[in-house]
């Protein structure tokens, strides 16, 4: 055998390799985008089918009152006592500074602005879309699981309708009123802290509180939880639906309900915060007027 | 028990499926089913685990999509109604499942009572007496009403989920392993209320099991299931059909074996495939 002769098949071998490489990158890759492509075409499938039953026969009184109890109710002194924390905890954060600058009177118009526009109903979503998120999925995880949906499909009841609706409105109706009720704690929560612990005069307090903040602040905040909570709703129930079998497959259920619907609370605070402004600017061109 | 011929010469075909498929990603499960079921006729599924039978009897009532081929209930193509048609037309059937898929959220009266709920405009006071009834009907006292389905034995989850897919009067029952993992007492009782419920209400019933005690007992017909990857080439995955006698009589050795059920060479073939 001649030299050339044992040198080509190591290198056809290196070629198929790097070939073989190549090709598997792109494959992978492929079939990412392929997968991702599925989930959200099938994520779309299912708003659509969770709107059109919405839109065209009501739920039934029997299936919305045990959810909104569930959502509302019984999240109430978790989203209370989140709500006040944040009060006294932006009051102790921007103290310091402020005082700094001799601001510190100012301080009412920094908390309960934060508070509506930002804090109050991202903070409370993201409680919620722990609380009642990974339990929606859960829930509908073990139904799925021990054939309990596929018992409705067969008794004629639509699990989309049955399932789903209830538990759409009422994360759409009683998220925002929970933020609300954040809001208000951290209100309250921040000005007892600047004005009993701090020492701020309460008289400068709320007049500058007042200056800054307006309804058009807590119409933004509201906006805002009106979506984190349709999408807390509709990805918690979808990842529910599509839960794998067994224990694991439920707790995978309840902690991807968790994180998709933290991640597209965080994107959709960016995306809609960028559309209100920009409606607030052509709306009210002159812009906020500073005292 | 009504004589199995007065039942199939009824008023023709209920149930026919013309060459279903059915494949999960790239595993295919069932291939090239036929099979007709007459009105009033019982007929058993059989065979060995992981054949496709739990599959195919979902796809009988449109649980599951075929990947190709058709499934008629009295004569409509299922994958050609949508939603709400196919909600109405569930109404005429009855499914008990394996574990009986009981709501956790509801209590046993509230369970049976559903699909009334569901369907009907009927008052409190004739639901509870339609679901009382339905219960004594599957020897369950009326105590049992206020109790959630995890306080209950699998053998009375078992009759709940029974009590429940008759509550309708459907014209289809499907029985998903009805006696899995029940005692040979409750198996036979369970079996007993099978039967007891077809002479009541003259149902086409469709049950899957590999429990030849109950094919043998309440089948008029039994259909065996092979799974796919034992078959050889253009093989259809029916290997037998015909009436519960026949299943001694037949010359195929894999339906003797599964009758009997004999390990012949699996151990082996098993031990090959772990080794490799």
């Amino acid at each position: 055998m001649s030299a050339d002769s044992k040198v080509r098949p190591n290198d056809d071998r290196q070629r198929r390799s790097v070939r073989g490489l190549l090709f598997d990158y792109f494959a992978d890759r492929g079939q990412i985008v392929i997968d991702s492509t599925v989930a959200v075409g099938d994520l779309a499938l299912f708003v659509l089918r969770t709107m059109t039953w919405l839109f065209t026969r009501p739920p039934r009184r029997e299936t919305l009152l045990p959810n909104f109890y569930q959502v509302g109710v019984l999240s109430l002194p978790v989203v209370a006592l989140t709500g006040t924390f944040i009060g006294m905890v932006l009051a102790v954060q921007s103290y310091f500074q402020f005082s700094q600058l001799g601001l510190e009177t100012r301080l009412g118009a920094v908390i309960n602005m934060t508070l509506v526009r930002e804090l109050g109903p991202v903070l409370a979503a993201t409680m919620l879309a722990g609380r009642v998120g990974g339990a929606m999925a859960a829930e509908l995880g073990t139904m799925r699981v021990t054939e309990q949906i596929d018992a409705l499909s067969s008794m004629g009841a639509n699990p989309v309708h049955y399932l789903v609706v209830p538990r759409f409105l009422a994360c759409l109706i009683l998220i925002p009123t929970l933020t609300i009720m954040a809001d208000f704690m951290g209100v309250v929560g921040g000005y007892f802290y600047s004005v009993f612990q701090l020492g701020i005069d309460q008289h400068h307090y709320w007049y500058n509180a007042k200056q800054f903040v307006g309804s058009w602040d807590l119409f933004y905040g509201v906006i805002k939880s009106l979506f984190f909570g349709a999408t807390i709703a509709l990805v918690s129930c979808h990842r529910g639906f599509h839960c794998s079998p067994g224990a694991e497959g439920v707790g995978r259920a309840a902690t991807s309900a968790f994180v998709y619907s933290f991640m597209l609370i965080l994107a959709i605070d960016l995306f809609l915060g960028i559309f209100l402004d920009s409606l607030y600017m052509s709306l009210w061109p002159e812009g906020v007027k500073l005292v | 028990m009504i004589d199995s011929e007065t039942r199939q010469s009824a008023t023709g075909l209920l149930v026919e499926t013309h060459d279903l498929e059915i494949r999960f990603g790239s595993q295919t499960v069932l291939r090239g089913i036929n099979l007709s079921v007459p009105r009033g006729q019982t007929l058993a599924i059989i065979g060995e685990s992981g054949c496709g039978k739990t599959v195919l009897l979902k796809t009988l009532i449109g649980l599951i999509a075929p990947t190709s081929g058709t499934v008629m209930f009295d004569g409509r193509e299922l994958s050609h109604l949508d939603d709400r048609e196919l909600t109405r037309q569930r109404k005429r059937f009855g499914f008990v499942f394996q574990n009986a898929a009981l709501f956790d959220s509801m209590t046993i009266g509230q369970n049976v009572a559903f699909p009334l709920r569901q369907h009907t405009s009927k008052g409190d006071d004739e639901v509870r007496q339609i679901v009382l009834s339905r219960l004594a009907e599957v020897e369950l006292p009326d105590t049992i009403v206020t109790q959630k389905p995890a306080e209950l034995s699998g053998g009375m989850r078992k009759r709940v989920g029974l009590a429940r897919a008759l509550v309708m009067d459907p014209e289809l029952v499907l029985y998903d392993e009805p006696t899995t993992g029940l005692d040979p007492i409750v198996s036979d009782i369970i079996n007993e209320l099978i039967i007891r419920a077809r002479e009541r209400n003259p149902v086409t019933s469709i049950v899957v099991t590999h429990d030849m005690r109950t094919a043998r007992k309440v089948a008029d017909r039994v259909v065996m299931v092979y799974p796919l990857s034992r078959l050889e080439e253009g093989e259809g995955q029916i290997i037998f059909d015909g009436s519960p006698d026949e299943l001694e009589t037949t010359p195929d050795g894999r339906v003797t074996q599964f009758v009997r059920g004999e390990a012949g060479e699996r151990l082996l073939e098993m031990r090959i495939a772990a080794e490799r």
